[in-house]
This record gives structure tokens, C-alpha cells and sequence, in this order.
């Protein structure tokens, strides 16, 4: 039966825990730190989208400078803190650390990330000082990683800029959309007040672009635009049943846990989560958190296509996630307008498709999970509708731009998952820093 | 099993490791302690002048994590009772007969104090003294200490005062601080001295305070020069003890080494520039007594693999390899070679190479790892590379003889053979 309050107030606190703690206190930080070799042209450097100059800013944390550190990270990164917590960094900087070339554990670079970029954000550390204005102006669509990481680089460089938020939390995703024992709620706040605390960033919460101020008007306001309004609603299955009660996308079931409160977000007893990326696992991972007793992932492909890494498929099958590989979702059986069981398809590995992994081909059989509810974690759309009103070229609606970020209007810039369609939290900060440039090149600043 | 006991002029002790006069042989308790540890002996903290101490007395230097690479200490000689240390003494021998014990003395500067003292203490039954010519602060400034050791004149002068009453082994500890500690060996060993120990501690600044200004260790807002040791000194005490070993005077008696010896590495590489026994202090200060372990373990094993039977026959076994510049063979070349299966990317030996020697390595970008190659040519043998790389063997320096026949630098420039031609 769907339900909330499944589980006492301490077993939601404990269930909610962060997985990744922080370094307890500075000496265990310092012994890490000082296993660093600070390597040249180092590989965890190049492996990071936004680049971050990691051997320096852990080299800092060495020699006391963790000033100096946490100013390192954020130039490269302004959400270095909220990165340091939510980072596939097994398969970015901490997967290419040399250490993983002698078979030892490599350097626990996040954990030393968060250990300084939490200073800088605890104390409120003025790393950044801002040019005077300018006196031009840039409206900037979504208060997400892409968005803000994009403000802040301008506001730096004197442009007054003015973010337009359709939520009433900054932080996109990263607040939204992720499992909370990655990240708290309250850490993406005090994240995006620590952003904002440059000055020149006026955020404008509840106001969606469409809805309640239209880009022209933005165009007619403002020298410039920049679009990181994300992906919005979550893939359709379009299998029979998908209206029944009890089946959910990943999205709003991980929104109403970030906004509601553990206690207050109804799950199943036994639930099924179709997809194998991050959104799958935190869904999973959070429905047995929440206190369902049976969860089981349900992916099409089998274990070596999936889109998650090890790590996370690792941390949903010791949280008792069973996974269900080579199955793919053909039917919600219902009764009484209630989710009674999903249907699957059993598949086998075929030629690779165009994604350039096997293609799955159903083999004929199916099987039947007895379940109360599902949960679809198969990728988000985007924005389409939005995009081609306003004239903006796209493939399926995620926006077409020059490698600066350049839209096909002129003036109107774009960046992160808007863009890639969906990708990390690093890679739509780095997509802002590259919107920032592009701006500023295009005033000629 | 190797033989790893020693005989020091007659003084016996179940293995060369003896505790230097420091804060862990100042009383019983202790030099007990560190004998049922299994050390082979102590040099039990000096005894002599009056003396008060000051608070605080220690500080140190860290390097990259690792706590107490160097020491450094404003302590003076014992400030206990002259009549309770040789009271102890004397119980201490009563208890252990099979190790060495060798008192440190530092007596006033007058012929009558130092046989006083001398007297007294080979009452206790002691086998052995060693004359205190190197602690560097607080008694100096009194004539004593560094100020005997650092004056070949002065120094020889107290020699000689010693020798006349003493009927035991005497061994004179010799200070660091001088442009050399040949002239002061010579000069004791000429006034009759039977072995030689070195070397003192080093003055020094470890470091200073950012927030007070005032360098440690601090005292009531200031500070004074104190004794460095511990493992960043082994490099210059083995410098000095070689110049001791080197010497056709000073190399006629034993030498007993000190500087930095943590490891039973270090006690060998003390032991091949001439040390028959070796002293210990700022390891156990960090340590314990419990390293005396792996200080005999290590050495018997390494023995063993190299069929030493006992310590003499290793001892000295370096100091010939040690020659002048001049007569470096110049024909001699070797160049780095990079083993790409160790090779981790690092990246290491191509920044050092780059920066700071001469351009010998090639990078080719990879991502996220670049591939990193010797240009053979343009190696100079330096080892730089090596030193630097963090994988052991990964790095190694290969022979690449310029021609067969060996020529040193005098040859060279007799046949006006070319110069300056990298």
C-alpha cells in the first residue's frame, strides 16, 4: 500500500544520513591531503569538466592556506561545495587519480573539496570581489548550477545580472533533484546564498519564463540572456496502465522528498523503478530509505550498459534493491485504479543501436513483478514547447548553440542540461562559465 | 643468525645500539626500562656543573605530514643531584653487568672539578666517559660544552686533564658546529683520548610562531638558538664522520656515531663510514624503547643476506669509496630510462626535468594521461628524475659509458680535452 509515514522520525533521520561524511577533523584531512603527490598535468585536473586545479587546491589545505584552497575550487567551480557531494567522481577526477594505477585508493578528493569549500561557505569567506558596474545587464533563466555558475563569472566581471527562478529554492536539480543523503536541503541553500553573496546577483524566485515574464520581454530589458532552465517533465513510458495510482516519475517523487519532508512523502511496499542512471538510484535508493519493503530496479539493458556508475549501482544493492536486468516495462496491471503488478518484457543483447550499445530485443517472454507502485526513471524532456515558441532552434527540443553557447538569436545564450539534455551537476557549471565567456566577449568586455 | 654483539675498547654489549646522553638516560627508571628493551648500552645523561632548566625545551620541524623530521632542544645537562645519578649508576650496573655504561661528564672548567668528577664516577663501576664538548646552548656561554669542543686548543688542554685521571675508556663527543671537526679530533686524540663520538647536536631555528612572531621553543616570549637532530641531520653527521675516518690521526681510534639514526639502514650506513658503536636519542623520544627491535632484527637479516658474521667486517667498508672531485671518473655516463608498464602519469620527473635541469623529457599529451619519454641525448645523468619519481624501479639509470677508459678531471685537462660542451 502506498503510504507516508512509514517509519518513525530517528529511522528517517538515520535512513537520510549523509553516505559521503566529511573529514571529522583537520589532522584525518592533512593525512589524506599530504598522500597527494601533486602530479603534473595531473589526470584528476583533466578528468574534471570544469577543471578544477586539484593538486593545487589540496596542496593548500597542506600548507594552511585553505583560504587559498577553497578560492582555488570556486574559480574553476562556484559549486564546488555542492559538487564535492553529489560528483560521480569514480568515474571523473578521483576514477583517473594515478593512485588507481598502482591499485591503491586513490585520493579522496571530493571529501578534501568539501573540507574546504565547507569552511569558506560555513564562514562566509569573501574569496571573490566584484568590478565595478558596468553597467550592462544579463537576465539569466534558471537558478541551477548552469544558471548561477554563468551569474556569478559576470557579476565578477561588473555586469549586473538578474536570475529568474520558476521555484522558490535556488540551486535547480541539485536542490530538487537529487537524494537528500548526498545533500541536504539546507546545505543547497546556504550554497546558493554563499553564490549570491558576491553582489550584483538579484535572484527573482516564482517567476517562470512563459509563464510569467516572456523572453522578449527579457531581450527588450536586458543587454543579454542566458537560458539554464534545465529539463523538465520526466519521459513518458506510453505503456497501457501508466495513468493508474501509484506510478510516479523519479523527478517529482525526489522533489517531494527535497520539499516535503521524509515523513510526508507517500511510497509503496513494493516498489518498481524503471531505469539504471543516477535519477534511477536515488529513486530506488530513497523508496527503501523511505520504508518500502521491496524495490526492484528494471532496466532493459544488462549490467554493462548501464548509464549509473558502479559506485551507485553498489550502494542501491547493499540498501536491498534487487535489480532486474534485460526487462523492459510492456505493461501497469491495475485494480481498482491502483497499481497491481508491472509487466516486463524479457530482453536480450542485440547490434548496437544508434547510442552505439547492444540494442535490446525482446525475446518473447514476459514476466510480472507484483508491485504497488513504479516509478519511471527513464531521462526528462526537454522544454520543447517553450523553446520552439520562442524561435529557438532545437533537436527535440533540446537547444541547439555554438560551442560559446550562442543560441541562434542573437543575445541569447544557453547551457547545461537545456542543452546536453541531462548530464551532471559539473558539467552544467562548466556550460555557465563557458555562457559567462561568451557574454562577455559578446560585449566586448 | 649474525654476531651482532660489540666490543668498544674492551667495553661489551650484546649489539652496537646505545642510548646517547639525552633525557632517556637521565635516571634509573628509564636506562631500566631501556635495557629490558634490549638496548646494548647508555651513555647516561651528563653529569657535572650545576644547572637549572627552563620551560619550555623541545620543538620541532614536520615535513609533509610526517611529525618530528628534526628535533631540537634548549635542555641543559642533568639537573638532578650529582649523589642520587651516581647512586643509580651504580644500581643500574648491579642489574645489568652485560651492558655498556658510559657516563657523560661535563665538569667546570678546572683540572680539579674534572678529576673530582672522573673519580666519582669510576667508583660507580662505570666502563666508560665521554666528555661533553658539543652541547651547543646554556653552557657555552660558560665556557663549557661546544665552547671546549669548538677550540682545538682548549679542547686538547681538558683532554689531557681527563687523561691523567682516568682508568677507563674515555670517548670525546665532538660538536658539529665548525667548518670541520678534524682539527679538534686531531687535537684530542693527540692528548690521549681512546675514541671519538660524533656528532653533537646542531645549532638552529626550527621555526617561528606566525601569530606570536617568536621562533620556537618559546619561553616567557622569547627563544634561543637550540640542538638540532633527529633524521634531517643524519646527512651532515655522516659527512663529519667520514672526514674523522678519512683522517690518518683521528681514524687510529673508534668511533662511536650519532645523528639522526632511526632505522637499522641508517645504523649501517653509519657503521660503513667508520662507527663501531651507534647512538640513539630523538627516535626513542619519538618512539620509545621498543625500536631496539627492529634496530638489531634489521641488522641481523641484512648481515645475514651478505654473509657478514660479524660487525667488523663491514665496519669502514665505504670510506674508500670516497674520494675527491678530481678524481671522478669523467668518461662515466648514465641516462634515465622510464619504465612505461610502472609509469603512473604522474608526471613528476617531466615538471623537475623541465624546470630545473635540462629539458630531457618528452611529453606527449593523453587524456586524461600524457606519456612521458627520456631524450636520451639530451640527459645529462643528473637523477633528478629518479628522485623524484614515486614509483620505485620505475625510473632507472642505465650505463652508457662514453668511452671505456677512465679519465678524471686532471687528465682531462691535460690532454685539453673539451669543456663546457653540453
Amino acid at each position: 500500500m502506498i503510504t507516508s509515514n512509514k517509519l518513525s522520525i530517528d529511522q528517517y533521520e538515520k535512513n537520510f544520513s549523509a553516505i559521503h561524511p566529511p573529514f571529522e577533523n583537520k589532522e584525518a584531512a592533512l593525512m589524506e591531503a599530504n598522500r597527494c603527490i601533486f602530479c603534473y598535468d595531473a589526470p584528476c585536473t583533466k578528468s574534471c569538466p570544469t577543471e578544477i586545479n586539484v593538486p593545487k587546491f589540496i596542496k593548500q589545505i597542506t600548507t594552511d592556506n585553505l583560504k587559498g584552497s577553497a578560492h582555488t575550487i570556486f574559480v574553476s567551480n562556484i559549486f564546488g561545495g555542492g559538487c564535492s557531494r553529489v560528483c560521480p567522481v569514480e568515474k571523473l577526477c578521483e576514477g583517473s587519480c594515478v593512485y588507481n594505477l598502482l591499485h591503491e585508493k586513490p585520493i579522496a578528493i571530493a571529501k578534501l573539496q568539501r573540507w574546504a569549500t565547507d569552511k569558506a561557505i560555513q564562514d562566509k569567506w569573501k574569496l571573490f570581489d566584484r568590478k565595478p558596474s558596468n553597467g550592462k545587464t544579463v537576465a539569466v533563466i534558471g537558478a541551477g548550477p548552469a544558471g548561477l555558475s554563468c551569474a556569478h563569472v559576470l557579476s565578477r566581471e561588473g555586469v549586473d545580472v538578474t536570475v529568474y527562478e520558476k521555484e522558490s529554492k535556488g540551486g535547480g536539480l541539485m536542490t530538487y533533484g537529487i537524494a537528500a543523503y548526498k545533500v541536504t536541503p539546507e546545505f543547497c541553500q546556504s550554497e546558493v546564498d554563499y553564490i549570491s553573496s558576491l553582489g550584483g546577483i538579484e535572484i527573482k524566485y516564482d517567476h517562470a519564463v512563459g509563464k510569467d515574464i516572456t523572453l522578449e520581454q527579457l531581450q527588450k530589458q536586458y543587454d543579454a540572456v542566458y537560458i539554464g532552465f534545465g529539463v523538465g517533465l520526466a519521459n513518458q513510458l506510453n505503456i497501457p496502465g501508466e495513468e493508474l495510482d501509484g506510478v510516479e516519475d523519479a523527478i517529482s517523487f525526489i522533489y517531494n522528498i527535497r520539499s516535503k519532508g521524509y515523513s510526508q512523502v507517500p511510497v509503496g511496499d513494493k516498489v518498481a523503478v524503471i531505469g539504471m542512471g543516477m535519477t534511477a538510484i536515488d529513486a530506488a535508493t530513497q523508496a527503501k530509505r523511505l520504508g518500502a519493503k521491496e524495490v526492484t530496479m528494471v532496466y532493459r539493458r544488462s549490467e554493462a550498459e548501464k548509464n549509473c556508475t558502479q559506485v551507485e549501482l553498489d550502494i542501491a544493492m547493499l540498501d536491498g534493491c534487487k535489480i532486474q536486468w534485460l526487462a523492459a516495462p510492456v505493461a501497469i496491471v491495475g485494480e481498482n485504479g491502483k497499481v497491481k503488478a508491472l509487466v516486463c518484457d524479457k530482453m536480450k543483447l542485440g547490434a548496437p543501436d544508434f547510442s552505439g550499445k547492444p540494442a535490446p530485443e525482446r525475446t518473447g517472454e514476459t514476466i510480472t513483478l507484483e508491485v504497488d507502485m513504479v516509478i519511471k526513471a527513464t531521462g526528462q524532456k526537454p522544454y520543447k514547447t517553450l523553446v520552439d515558441e520562442n524561435g529557438l532552434k532545437n533537436t527535440k527540443g533540446k537547444l541547439l548553440t555554438d560551442e560559446h553557447g550562442a543560441t541562434n538569436i542573437k543575445g541569447v545564450f544557453a547551457g547545461g542540461d537545456c542543452v546536453n539534455g541531462g548530464k551532471e551537476v559539473v558539467d552544467a557549471v562548466q556550460a555557465g562559465k563557458k555562457g559567462a565567456a561568451a557574454i562577455l566577449e559578446y560585449f566586448k568586455i | 643468525m649474525a654476531d651482532i654483539s660489540t666490543n668498544f675498547l674492551g667495553i661489551k654489549s650484546p649489539n652496537p645500539y646505545w642510548l646517547a646522553s639525552a633525557p632517556p638516560t637521565d635516571k634509573k627508571v628509564n636506562v631500566l626500562r631501556a635495557f629490558e628493551a634490549g638496548w646494548g648500552g647508555v651513555v647516561w645523561k651528563t653529569l657535572g656543573s650545576q644547572v637549572k632548566n627552563v620551560s619550555s625545551r623541545y620543538s620541532a620541524v614536520n615535513f609533509n605530514g610526517t611529525r618530528v623530521m628534526g628535533f631540537n632542544n634548549i635542555e641543559l645537562i642533568s639537573d638532578r643531584p650529582l649523589n642520587i645519578n651516581l647512586k643509580e649508576i651504580k644500581e643500574v650496573l648491579k642489574e645489568f653487568p652485560d651492558r655498556a655504561m658510559i657516563v657523560s661528564l661535563m665538569a667546570d672548567n678546572t683540572k680539579e672539578s674534572w678529576h673530582e668528577l672522573i673519580k666519582k664516577v669510576e667508583d660507580t663501576g662505570a666502563h666508560g666517559i665521554e666528555l661533553n664538548f658539543g652541547c651547543p646552548h646554556g653552557m657555552t656561554e660558560r665556557g663549557m660544552g661546544a665552547a671546549v669542543g669548538q677550540d682545538p686548543v682548549i679542547a686538547k688542554m681538558v683532554v689531557e686533564w681527563v687523561m691523567e685521571a682516568a682508568h677507563i675508556p674515555v670517548i670525546t663527543k665532538l660538536t658539529p658546529n665548525v667548518h670541520s671537526v678534524v682539527p679538534t679530533g686531531i687535537a684530542v686524540v693527540e692528548a690521549g683520548t681512546n675514541a671519538l663520538s660524533l656528532i653533537n647536536t646542531i645549532q638552529s631555528v626550527t621555526g617561528i610562531d606566525l601569530d606570536t612572531f617568536v621562533p620556537n621553543p618559546y619561553v616567557a616570549g622569547k627563544s634561543v638558538f637550540g640542538g638540532y637532530c633527529g633524521p634531517a641531520v643524519k646527512p651532515i653527521a655522516l659527512k663529519f664522520l667520514a672526514t674523522i675516518s678519512q683522517n690518518e690521526i683521528t681514524n687510529k681510534v673508534p668511533i662511536s656515531g650519532i645523528g639522526g639514526i632511526s632505522t637499522w639502514k641508517d645504523a649501517v650506513e653509519f657503521m660503513l663510514l667508520g662507527s663501531t658503536s651507534l647512538q640513539v636519542c630523538t627516535a626513542v623520544m619519538k618512539h620509545g624503547f621498543r625500536i631496539i627491535e627492529d634496530l638489531c632484527e634489521g641488522l641481523n637479516n641484512w648481515m645475514d643476506e651478505k654473509g657478514f658474521a660479524t660487525i667488523y667486517d663491514f665496519i669502514g667498508r665505504s670510506v674508500p669509496t670516497l674520494t675527491h672531485w678530481e678524481d671522478l671518473d669523467i668518461n662515466y655516463h648514465h641516462v634515465a630510462h622510464i619504465n612505461q608498464d610502472k609509469c603512473i602519469h604522474c608526471g613528476l620527473c617531466y615538471i623537475a626535468c623541465e624546470d630545473a635541469s635540462h629539458q630531457s623529457i618528452s611529453l606527449t599529451y593523453g587524456k586524461p594521461y600524457n606519456t612521458y619519454a627520456i631524450k636520451e641525448e639530451e640527459c645529462v645523468g643528473c637523477n633528478l628524475c629518479q628522485l623524484m619519481c614515486p614509483v620505485e624501479n620505475c625510473i632507472t639509470m642505465v650505463e652508457q659509458r662514453v668511452a671505456p677508459e677512465y679519465v678524471n678531471w686532471k687528465e682531462w685537462q691535460k690532454r685539453g680535452l673539451p669543456l663546457n660542451d653540453h
